[in-house]
């Protein structure tokens, strides 16, 4: 339906191949969380990965920079409609964690956990293949507290809200077990080019 | 409590009933929806303007009725300088108007069924909005669980429902309102002129019976940051504080 008198702007228009379907252009980063922002010390930082229950390995922070550093260039495409093209970030693959692990894909599914109690799934084989990282830095800056530093998850080819903030651990799962805003109503997996955002979609 | 979620929700057409001037830069806009819906106060909807040429512009509005008035939603939005969507809203669209809706949505920003304990709310500018509907679905089932409202607005004439809320807390003592203004005096006594902090969200908190059990926070995200400090520096357990953020 064509609303009456409304144009748009035009930017964003040119660049329609790379912004999925109900999405527009933001040059700033909006910040969208569900509850305060947690403060956390890289001194008291810790990351865990987890097969099941079990905790497998823990990394503090100079443990876990001390991994091999990986940098990406990446769209990324939040639910609430907005898109921010060409991000830079740097930090952890999740195939280089697997490996320090001495681990290749344990199940085949993964819930990522946070220290605000903020949780979200994702399938394994979607943060293999240098698909995501741990990110560490944004735009060359360790990553600053309202986006989630010292470290958050970062899967751009996914919604957003699956980039967890303030990730403190990765748990191998055998059933796609639903996180935090999966659990209230919102998509399972989240593919914003299909824009897959609420559950039915 | 249960979080009822935002599954299936789809498009479709309303009509913009009224418009209201609240203050100079806030239009509340009645739209009366073709298939009504029941939300939960404090859920969103999205609204979806188009084009001629086909390109789409997508926001969220929170919905400010209660949900007991469900034919027709209130939204109120903000004029931001060059934002595609509310000025569309404040300079283009009139009464008579139809633009595409849906929801509700937002499965987490909710007023309780059953509150275990007095409720905070703090919010600034439209940040109000889903506060409001949890203020009027209060009242339109004569709740009494204690409930304090602390908005923040630059002057007492850029404050959204102010004389609402002023009409619901003389009707009702077990509600209670306090405005921080930050860029003139504040007229009433147990108003605030300055920014929220530590200092004033310990005093709205002394107001109420006891200690909050549910806090909600809702604005942009700087302001909702700085709420958000002002209520763990007041002791309040980051636990049971949930946030809506306008993003930017
Ligand atoms: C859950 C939720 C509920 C919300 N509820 C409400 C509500 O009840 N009331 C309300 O008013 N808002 C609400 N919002 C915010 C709302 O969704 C919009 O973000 C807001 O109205 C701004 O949209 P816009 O299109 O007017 O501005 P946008 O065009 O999105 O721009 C936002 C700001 O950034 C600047 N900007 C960004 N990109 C560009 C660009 N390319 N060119 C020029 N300028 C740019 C603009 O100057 C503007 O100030 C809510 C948001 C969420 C997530």
């Amino acid at each position: 339906m064509v609303t009456r008198g409304f144009a748009g702007r035009d930017s964003g228009r040119d660049q329609s191949d790379r912004i999925p379907p109900g999405q527009h252009l933001v040059e700033n980063f909006p910040v969208l969380t569900a509850g305060p922002t947690p403060l956390v010390e890289t001194a008291d930082w810790r990351f865990t990965l987890k097969i099941g229950p079990k905790p497998h390995k823990v990394w503090n922070w100079h443990e876990f920079n001390a991994l091999p550093k990986t940098k990406m260039t990446r769209d990324i495409h939040c639910v609430t409609a907005w898109s921010k093209l060409n991000t830079n970030w740097e930090g952890v693959t999740i195939d280089d964690i697997l490996a320090d692990a001495g681990l290749e894909r344990p199940t085949d599914f993964v819930l990522a956990r946070c220290y605000d109690g903020y949780s979200t799934n994702v399938p394994s084989r979607d943060l293999a293949s240098l698909k995501a990282m741990v990110a560490l830095k944004y735009e060359g800056q360790p990553l600053p507290r309202d986006h989630g530093g010292p470290a958050r998850l970062l899967v751009p080819h996914l919604y957003f809200w699956k980039s967890a903030k303030w990730v403190n651990t990765l748990q191998f799962t055998n059933r796609d077990e639903a996180g935090f805003w999966e659990l209230r109503g919102y998509h399972i997996y989240g593919d914003p080019w299909r824009e897959q955002r609420y559950s039915n979609d | 409590m249960t979080e009822c979620g935002a599954r299936s929700a789809s498009w479709q057409t309303c009509i913009i009933d009224e418009i209201v001037q609240q203050t100079p830069r806030i239009k509340s806009f009645f739209m009366r929806l073709s298939t009504p819906f029941a939300h939960v106060a404090g859920q969103h909807v999205d609204i979806r303007l188009t084009a001629p040429d086909g390109y789409v512009a997508m926001r969220s509005y929170s919905i400010a009725s209660s949900p007991s008035s469900s034919e027709v939603i209130e939204l109120a939005i903000e004029l931001l300088p060059t934002g595609e969507v509310s000025l569309f809203f404040h300079e283009i669209a009139v009464v008579g108007d139809e633009v595409e809706l849906r929801g509700p949505l937002g499965g987490h920003f909710l007023w309780p069924e059953l509150a275990s304990g007095p409720i905070l709310l703090i919010g600034a500018g439209s940040g109000v909005v889903p506060l409001m509907a949890m203020i009027r679905q209060r009242r339109a089932l004569a709740q009494t669980v204690p409930t304090a409202l602390l908005l923040s607005s630059r002057t007492i004439r850029d404050t959204p429902f102010s004389e609402e809320l002023l009409a619901v807390e003389m009707a009702d003592p077990t509600f209670r309102f306090s405005l921080a203004v930050t860029q003139e005096a504040s007229q009433r006594s147990s108003d605030f002129s300055r920014r929220i902090d530590g200092a004033m969200v310990g005093d709205v908190v002394s107001r109420l019976p006891n200690r909050p059990a549910h806090v909600f926070v809702c604005g942009s995200n700087a302001f909702v940051n700085f709420a958000t400090d002002g209520a763990l520096m007041a002791g309040l357990d980051p636990s049971m504080i949930k946030t809506e953020r306008y993003g930017g």
